[in-house]
């Protein structure tokens, strides 16, 4: 509790905050700050960026609008809320954009001073309409006016930074006024601050400014007779350790040099810069005193290309894309599976087709993962379910392409590719080592002759590292015998390889974990999910059984092959609900594999799901409204029955 | 059983660098004249069979790996320049040779071919140039003459064809050269070219002798051949013919022009080949049948870093400045906070690195 704080505050379980502003005005940053001070007093904590596709959208337009959620709670939570309890709107287009997610009385926090004819007007308000003035928001809405602009003008009268720089420290004035709101220390952030602002960009001024502020909106929340009530939300009981705020991508790279570790394999990521999946490449970059190479490729092909070059060179070749770069690496993906390497390519998934929705997220590359190449060609498919598990898969990928000489795909996807979570730190000697093999003098059979696709019990043929005496070999796309290796166009040959190449992947199934259910074994419903979609789900599952529902969820990160006992599980619950987002990927997979008549929750808005809308089609299933609906999706926010027809959104006929 | 040992004794020739595949090219087709230097001058130069890598794309000539008892990749259209580089980023001490033609190299994987090319990566890259498309059985190709009647093109090709030279000196290459497949100098290229430390890129005029024959015949047959072809030689005067009286000089406004030697014209009047001119090597580029004799030789060469080992230098200055990666360190950097008790948090500075 802060001391000289005389207002009420108000004990609660949880709260999500969202501050939004223009694309350029720091939002990401206080909302990292907001999360990592969070942390640090004990809550747990999970967030939501969301950003504009253009870099510089025009300021003040809807278009620009960034934003960033935080979710923080006394208990366990997996999602950065469905609803906003507090908005931080920096302008006309941040309230405009975002108001429709607060919830009914919660608080708006505006910066009046942006509310001007011009902003109103870019914002696409009416003439002559101030949205401040509504009745109907103020009523709704616990709504503060605050000039940021100006008390931050004022707060640093003195200073000698420039308008510009000025300008830029209002986010740390919207930050220290919600801390203020939702009882937060500032220690953490004004560490921050001098390290980063201070010692390692050597802007002690800028540093000195931004502290200023920050303390000065905090001040304001106190001093102004403004804010009746003020939150406190108390500490989460977390499992003692070291804990850090990751993001998947940070994981996923974090995840590449620790396989490179325990592996011994040099790791050689060569890619080609894509939304979301670049910043992998921006961490890897500056790793490499771990002997981490990175190659930015020339485009997307060259980039797996040549991370297949370094794989048959003998180290670990890995690429990373999104959507349509895995669609232009489909054909060298191919060539690994026929020339039988290990290679690993992440995913990191955004709303398609085509360019589609680049910084959005969304689940619909798992049928281009399973099948998106020429002829029979199956590799292993994984899925991360969260940010910190990009981390343990990304391991898991390379372990299992080294242990069967095959390729592996990553799904992970723009959600925890960009969102945090706290991760408790694992003691790095407690991850296994990779075994990793290759091919020597004694590979040679009794005739001196070595044969590349000879085979061990996983069917993975040997990798002979070029340089290494009297095992020279060709590989390539063409087919080749089994065993010898040479060029083969016999069909019996050709059909032995094909079941060769899937019995490979059915034999991994024996290797991995098996499905672990959340929730009693049977019941009336299983809610099946993969990759992003777990923190959702688990707390739409996790609220079904504390009603008393016989609801379980299951969450795949196996998804080629599938873990073994999948079969058992389905059968186990008398119905199956299946939640992605896209219009039922694994839903199809499942019904073609299993039989099961499984239904689905698909949302396709470029965002995750609300616990909310699993919620309701949870109730929706286990009243058994679906009736020959495969599945429902979401509109605004809710799920109903209606509203499946396109042909109201049609317009009028042509013609 | 051969130890390591023993391999760096033997003297290898070039049959031991022939595979044990049957070699599967058209009888008379260029690609063999072009085989059998390759494994002469590997093993004139002592290659060792573990240590080189061919690399292939797709076409006729890109069946090449398979017939070379070295590791080899046949890999994919166009792409054979992006497996060739990840090849050398992860072993440097790799020998790599790069088989690709027009169609392969020029056309779907140019994109590639300039990259490498710009890039610096020690590969020797073997252009074959039949200016035809040969293994979907005769479409005209990004070398095509203009008006060239193929079964894609019955009433003349309209794209207008490029210089694989002009391409090769534009992307920044290090190392620029052509040769005819059945020329004695073809040899004496690829031995300079595998000497150069960098991208080196050697055109080879290669006769489709099935769906374009005689492509190159001005070239290779004996009666015109001296006329039609300028061997170029560093310091040495552009001087060509039967009788070698023809030369070539600069007119006063830098354009080419052929002269004949005598009459007046001395040898200091002509223009004189500079390997390590780029722009000079641009202008021989330009110089093309029927109105000048084509340069054979090395057109441009210069010394300059290798990709790979920039590379590399950037991950031992890291090492050397940050001391070698420790995971630990990595996953315990940044704001790392304890919590000891539950709900007690206690931020820790971090081990920053």
């Amino acid at each position: 509790m802060i001391a000289g704080s005389e207002k009420e505050v108000q004990n609660v379980r949880s709260a999500t905050v969202r501050f939004a502003g223009d694309s350029g005005d720091g939002m990401q940053l206080a909302g990292m700050r907001f999360t990592d001070t969070s942390a640090v007093i004990g809550n747990d904590v999970a967030t939501f960026p969301d950003f504009p596709a253009e870099i510089r959208a025009p300021a003040g337009t809807v278009a620009g609008v960034s934003g960033f959620q935080v979710n923080f709670a006394a208990t366990d939570i997996y999602t950065p809320g469905d609803e906003v309890d507090a908005l931080v709107a920096m302008n006309p287009a941040a309230l405009k954009a975002n108001i429709p997610d607060v919830r009914n009385g919660g608080v708006v926090v505006v910066n009046e001073d942006e509310f001007n004819k011009v902003n109103l007007r870019k914002a696409g308000y009416p003439e002559d309409y101030n949205p401040l003035d509504d009745e109907k928001i103020n009523n709704d809405y616990k709504l503060y006016r605050v000039p940021v602009t100006r008390l931050t003008e004022d707060a640093l009268k003195d200073s000698t930074l420039s308008a510009k720089d000025i300008g830029r420290c209002k986010n740390m004035y919207a930050l220290g006024v919600a801390y203020y709101l939702y009882d937060r220390p500032l220690d953490t952030t004004i560490k921050f601050l001098e390290d980063f602002f201070g010692k390692k960009k050597n802007m002690p001024e800028v540093a000195e400014a931004n502290i200023k502020v920050l303390k000065a909106g905090f001040h304001f929340g106190e001093t102004a007779e403004m804010f009746p009530v003020r939150y406190h939300v108390d500490k989460a009981p977390i499992e003692p350790g070291t804990y850090r705020r990751i993001t998947g991508n940070e994981a996923a790279a974090m995840g590449l040099v620790a396989a490179s570790a325990k592996s011994g394999k040099q790791l050689i990521y060569c890619t080609y810069p894509i939304t979301p999946a670049s910043d992998i490449l921006h961490y890897l970059a500056a790793m490499r005193h771990f002997g981490v190479k990175t190659f930015q490729a020339e485009d997307e092909i060259a980039g797996i290309c040549s991370a297949i070059g370094v794989s048959y060179a003998g180290q670990l070749g890995v690429t990373g894309t999104s959507g349509p770069g895995l669609a232009l690496k489909s054909e060298a993906l191919g060539l690994a599976v026929i020339t039988e390497l290990p290679l690993v390519v992440i995913n990191v998934q955004r709303g398609g087709p085509s360019t589609g929705l680049p910084t959005k997220t969304e689940q619909s590359d798992l049928l281009q993962a399973m099948y998106g190449r020429n002829g029979d060609s199956p590799v292993v498919v994984l899925a991360a379910r969260s940010p910190s598990d990009c981390f343990y898969m990304a391991i898991e990928a390379v372990r299992l392409a080294f242990d069967s000489m095959i390729p592996v795909v990553l799904l992970s996807d723009g959600y925890i590719a960009n969102g945090a979570e706290p991760w408790k730190l694992p003691d790095p000697d407690t991850i296994p080592k990779i075994p990793v093999r290759h091919a020597d003098q004694s590979d040679l059979n009794a005739d001196g002759v070595f044969q590349p696709y000879q085979r061990d019990d996983k069917l993975a043929r040997p990798w002979a590292a070029p340089g290494t005496p009297n095992l020279q070999h060709r590989v390539g796309g063409l087919e080749k015998m089994n065993v010898a290796g040479s060029v083969c166009y016999d069909g019996e040959n050709h059909q032995l390889m094909t079941n060769i190449r899937a019995e490979k992947i059915n034999r991994i199934a024996k290797r991995i974990p098996k499905l672990a259910v959340d929730g009693e074994s049977t019941g009336d419903l299983l809610v099946l999910g993969w990759g992003g979609t777990y923190g959702a789900i688990t707390t739409a599952v996790r609220r079904a059984q504390s009603k008393g529902l016989k609801v379980s969820a299951a969450h795949l990160q196996y998804l080629n092959p599938f873990p073994s006992n999948l079969g058992e599980v389905l059968k186990s619950f008398k119905r199956v609900l299946i939640p992605e987002l896209n219009t039922g990927q694994l839903r199809s997979l499942i019904r073609g594999k299993y039989l099961v008549d499984a239904r689905g929750l698909n949302k396709i808005q470029g965002q995750p799901f609300l616990v909310e809308e699993i919620v309701e089609t949870i109730d929706l299933m286990l009243a058994d409204k679906f009736g020959d609906r495969e599945f429902v999706q979401p509109h605004h926010h809710h799920v109903s029955l209606d509203n499946q027809s396109i042909e109201p959104y049609l317009g009028e006929p042509v013609g | 059983m051969a130890t390591q040992e023993d391999v760096k004794l033997t003297v290898l020739t070039a049959k031991d660098f022939a595979s044990n595949q049957d070699v599967r090219w058209c009888p008379g087709c260029g690609d063999y004249a072009i085989l059998n230097q390759v494994k002469k001058v590997l093993a004139k130069i002592g290659s060792r069979k573990e240590k080189t890598v061919f690399i292939a794309g797709i076409g006729c000539s890109s069946r090449f790996p398979y017939y070379v008892d070295t590791y080899g990749m046949h890999s994919i259209h166009g792409r054979a320049p992006a497996f060739a580089t990840g090849v050398k980023l992860a072993n440097p001490e790799l020998d790599v040779w790069l088989v690709t033609g027009d169609g392969d190299g020029l056309s779907i994987g140019g994109n590639h071919l300039i990259h490498a090319l710009r890039r610096n990566v020690n590969i020797n890259i073997m252009l074959f140039n039949n200016r035809i498309y040969g293994l979907t059985k005769g479409q005209y190709s990004p070398t095509s003459e203009e008006g060239k009647k193929t079964k894609s093109s019955p009433m003349g090709s309209i794209d207008m064809p490029l210089s694989p030279i002009s391409i090769a000196v534009g992307a920044e290459a290090s190392f620029v050269a052509r040769a005819v497949d059945v020329d004695k100098d073809l040899g004496t290229m690829l031995e300079r070219a595998a000497e150069h430390k960098g991208t080196s890129f050697v055109e080879i005029y290669q006769d489709c002798n099935v769906f374009n024959h005689f492509a190159f015949k001005y070239a290779t047959d004996k009666s015109t051949k001296e006329d039609s072809i300028v061997r170029l030689e560093h310091g040495k005067p552009l001087i060509f013919g039967a009788d070698r009286d023809k030369g070539i000089r600069l007119t006063m406004d830098g354009k080419p022009e052929i002269v004949e030697l005598g009459k007046g014209i001395k040898e200091d009047d002509l223009l004189f080949h500079d390997e390590n001119d780029e722009r000079h090597a641009f202008l021989l580029s330009r110089l093309m049948q029927p109105e000048f004799p084509e340069p054979m030789g090395v057109f441009y060469r210069i010394a300059d870093e290798c990709y790979e080992d920039l590379l590399q230098q950037q991950v031992d200055a890291a090492v050397k400045a940050r001391g070698a990666g420790d995971l630990r360190k990595l996953l315990y950097a940044g704001d790392t906070y304890e919590i000891k008790n539950p709900g007690e948090g206690v931020q820790s500075a971090g081990l920053h690195e």
